[in-house]
């Protein structure tokens, strides 16, 4: 590979360094470059001199892989749950390919759009291509209905690129999560594309694939629509198909264990923070539990936190470093704050099922402020220790 | 019995090229040099002109500020070459050795009868007083001031750091010497630091264990664990070999060596070796460093906050460690963010070999990513044991809030307590350098 690399620097990089034909394009280059070897640049004179071999590009690798198991699983719901719409018998890959050929242009548009953005703002700005939206680009197709159009999810990528991240300065910069950004643009810009009874499960076929003649639309119920319409009960409603997945629902929502396993390679890499999942879990366990205690058919504790985005929220969305809180106990009160406000959310709005995707929006306005409130206690402490010496 | 202080955070870096416990020969240097930049804070001025000869114990530069700091030459010979950078800056000047060893005469001083003015004039003038450091800034100890306390730490956890059990072996007087003479020269007490279960009998000091990985061993780390630095107050730190150092010198034996490691991936046999501050890598390595058709780096102290000499840089005056390890940056990794990581050392747990049983690593000085914003949290917090918070200090340094820095502890801290912070760090960021940078601009906004 040493051959291979050395011919790029002789013969291809000095096109794109300074001074080079297509200067302007350093930034394609070095994405492309750092994609296939591991940057040479070594560390500085002065300076720590080793370095840890983790960076940007491993840790939304890690994330990726952690996604995989709820796509892979949303792929097959999408599927089966279009073919029981239609009353056709389907085998399990038939399911599996029909929710494939769903999911792969929306995940195509998403990146071409998002990416592009982000590559010509890189070559404007001269800078390094960051990672950051290779993680959003795979998780807004994974919180889009299976009726989405493929043009509106485009529009709603460009909006979160440029609005919710770029104009703070990229990738690290932003304050609200850019695929939640892109899912509320959505949903309060073309709300009928994003909720209701029509959009969850699609009737047409998929490239082609799947679909009968003179079926359009289906119309399916997801059970945090029937809980606004007041028609969910709670006794005759199976948990276990929520906490498996087997509900109509955006593409990777569903599936509770597939989340979870997701959750597990999360924390066992330290990729994203076991205490945001476990406090937003709790802090939706509880606020579910009072309502259950209060309200008359209001879905159990388990059923709150199998349905919906509520799981995926909790693992993939609240946990995005950059809009969560950054110090250990606002994590805490962060996790717990989303927890909360999501089930409250889904329950007194009914306007808005979708109480978690508001919940991790709330919450990352709300983090700076948690942190700056964790971080004033200490600010706190040194203060006192100093006025104690000062006074002695 | 002393008070034991047990710190969960932090790491050890498991690097390929532990120091055997034998003393190494080396060849002694021709010359000895003397680098201005090993000294944070300090202005050069130039006491001897070229081609003049110098005995030993000759002061060869002072302070541009306080001119009673004296840097004074361990060996006889002729100034050679006063090396000069940008703007005229001194960058190093070099004695060359006569191998006479001709040196001025000089008395003992007692260190328990010694004033506290006796003790700081022949410190300055016998040129050890420049390895006191105070903190604020992490700069040289003013010697017009009388420090609230003096730290001393005995333990280096730092990679391949010397063990404090080589290097007091035979120093033991030198050691309680040195520390009498600091204790004379606070208002408070010297604070000693040592590693948990050290047999160690000291007077004129209180002694601290910590236990726990590196930086337990960093002396801002100790300080703020026994007794933290508030606004307005100053201190002093030294580590082992500077007091060993001290006490000798006080005591009339004008000897500057220290004991070093000699270690890294590529050294041959590592281990440890009595060598003179000042003296060249060269000569220390020499015959101890593996063939290798790739690149190797040679650095000046340890791979955390050492600096890239190279072959023919020089030994810093108070370097621990010789580290050479492969450089990498002839080094062509394929898809390093996709491959399972079994051969990639990391903290996070985002490669496979996190998961295998415990070995020695060889890392090389690539940086292994792109610099980016900050992305990660939570990570530097492990490996920062102070009631600090790392990453909202360094932000604050970076912008240069002198409110939002005093409030965080910037007074507190010294380059040094971030590098793991730097090392553990996915977005590649330089944090030490950005400290470093604050605290040199917060001293001439503050004084």
């Amino acid at each position: 590979m040493n051959k291979l690399s050395q011919y790029i620097d002789k013969n291809v990089a000095p096109l794109f360094n300074k001074g080079g034909k297509w200067e302007k394009y350093w930034s394609f280059f070095d994405a492309f470059h750092s994609f296939l070897f591991v940057p040479t640049t070594t560390a500085p004179r002065r300076g720590v001199q080793v370095h840890d071999s983790v960076d940007s590009k491993r840790v939304i690798t890690t994330l990726i892989i952690a996604l995989i198991p709820a796509l892979l699983f949303g792929m097959w719901n999408e599927g089966y749950q279009h073919f029981t719409a239609i009353h056709q018998e389907a085998g399990f890959w038939e399911c599996f390919f029909y929710g494939l050929l769903l999911f792969l242009p929306k995940v195509i548009v998403t990146y071409i759009v998002g990416l592009g953005i982000e590559f010509c703002i890189a070559a404007y700005k001269h800078e390094e291509v960051a990672e950051g939206f290779l993680a959003s680009g795979i998780l807004i197709p994974a919180v889009m209905p299976a009726e989405t159009p493929l043009w509106t999810i485009a529009l709603a990528t460009a909006f979160a690129v440029v609005f919710a991240k770029e104009v703070f300065g990229g990738t690290g910069y932003n304050i609200f999560n850019p695929a939640l950004i892109a899912r509320a643009f959505l949903f309060f810009a073309y709300p009928t594309a994003m909720s209701g009874t029509d959009v969850f499960v699609r009737g047409g076929s998929a490239l082609g694939f799947g679909g009968i003649d003179g079926v359009d639309a289906v119309s399916v119920a997801t059970p945090l629509g029937m809980v606004a319409e007041g028609t969910f009960n709670p006794a005759t409603f199976n948990t276990w198909d929520a906490f498996l997945g087997i509900i109509p629902g955006s593409f990777a929502e569903t599936s509770t264990l597939a989340i979870l396993i997701g959750a597990c390679i999360l924390i066992v890499s330290g990729v994203a923070s076991w205490r945001i999942m476990l406090s937003c879990f709790a802090g939706g366990a509880l606020m579910s539990a009072i309502i259950y205690a209060f309200a008359d058919n209001a879905p159990t504790v388990a059923q709150q936190l199998c349905l919906g985005g509520f799981a995926f929220a909790a693992v993939f969305m609240a946990t995005d470093p950059v809009t969560a809180a950054r110090t250990n106990t606002g994590k805490w009160i962060y996790g717990c704050f989303v927890g909360v406000m999501a089930i409250v959310i889904r329950m007194f709005n009914t306007g808005y099922p979708e109480g978690a995707m508001l919940a991790v929006l709330l919450g990352n306005a709300v983090a700076p402020l948690i942190d700056y409130c964790v971080v004033q206690a200490n600010i706190n402490r040194r203060n006192k220790r100093a006025a104690l010496v000062a006074n002695a | 019995m002393a008070s034991l202080i047990k710190l969960k955070k932090g790491l050890n870096i498991a690097l390929e090229g532990v120091p055997q416990q034998n003393m190494a020969s080396v060849k002694e240097d021709t010359s000895w040099t003397f680098v201005p930049d090993d000294f944070n804070g300090f202005t050069p001025k130039i006491l001897v002109r070229a081609d003049e000869p110098v005995a030993a114990g000759q002061p060869i530069v002072c302070d541009k500020l306080h001119p009673e700091i004296q840097i004074v030459s361990p060996v006889s010979g002729t100034l050679v070459a006063v090396n000069r950078g940008e703007r005229r800056k001194v960058l190093s000047v070099v004695v060359k050795k006569d191998g006479k060893c001709t040196s001025t005469s000089l008395p003992a001083i007692d260190a328990q009868k010694a004033s506290a003015e006796e003790v700081r004039k022949a410190m300055l003038e016998r040129g050890v007083w420049p390895f006191l450091v105070q903190r604020p800034y992490c700069t040289i100890a003013d010697p017009t001031i009388l420090p609230r306390d003096i730290f001393v730490t005995l333990l280096d956890t730092a990679p391949l750091a010397p063990s404090f059990e080589m290097i007091v072996k035979g120093q033991e007087a030198a050691l309680q010497a040195g520390i009498t003479a600091l204790s004379k020269l606070t208002s408070g007490k010297v604070y000693v630091g040592v590693a948990a279960r050290t047999q160690l009998n000291l007077k004129d000091c209180e002694i601290y264990e910590f236990e726990g990985a590196h930086p337990a061993g960093n002396v801002g780390v100790q300080i703020n664990h026994i007794k933290p630095i508030n606004k307005g107050e100053k201190v002093w730190t030294a580590t082992a070999q500077d007091v060993i150092v001290i006490g000798r010198v006080l005591a009339g034996n004008l000897d500057f060596s220290r004991v070093i490691t000699i270690a890294g991936s590529e050294i041959l046999s590592p281990a440890y070796a009595k060598v003179l501050p000042g003296s060249s890598i060269e000569s220390i390595v020499a015959g101890k460093v593996k063939q290798a058709e790739y690149l190797q780096r040679y650095i000046n102290g340890n791979v955390l906050t050492g600096e890239n000499a190279g072959r023919e840089g020089t030994l810093g005056a108070q370097a621990q460690t010789v580290t050479v390890i492969p450089d990498g940056s002839d080094n062509a990794e394929l898809f390093g963010w996709a491959t399972p990581g079994i051969t990639r050392y990391s903290v996070s747990r985002s490669s496979l070999s996190a998961f295998l049983p415990k070995k020695l690593w060889t890392l090389d000085a690539r940086l292994k990513g792109g610099r980016r914003a900050l992305i990660a949290s939570g990570d530097w917090e492990k490996v920062f044991p102070m009631d600090i918070y790392p990453e909202h200090l360094f932000k604050a340094a970076l912008a240069f809030d002198i409110d939002k820095m005093e409030e965080l502890g910037i007074y507190e801290v010294a380059p040094e307590d971030f590098a793991l912070c730097e090392f553990v760090d996915a977005s590649k960021t330089p944090v030490m350098q950005v400290i470093a940078d604050a605290l040199k601009r917060l001293k001439k906004e503050m004084e």
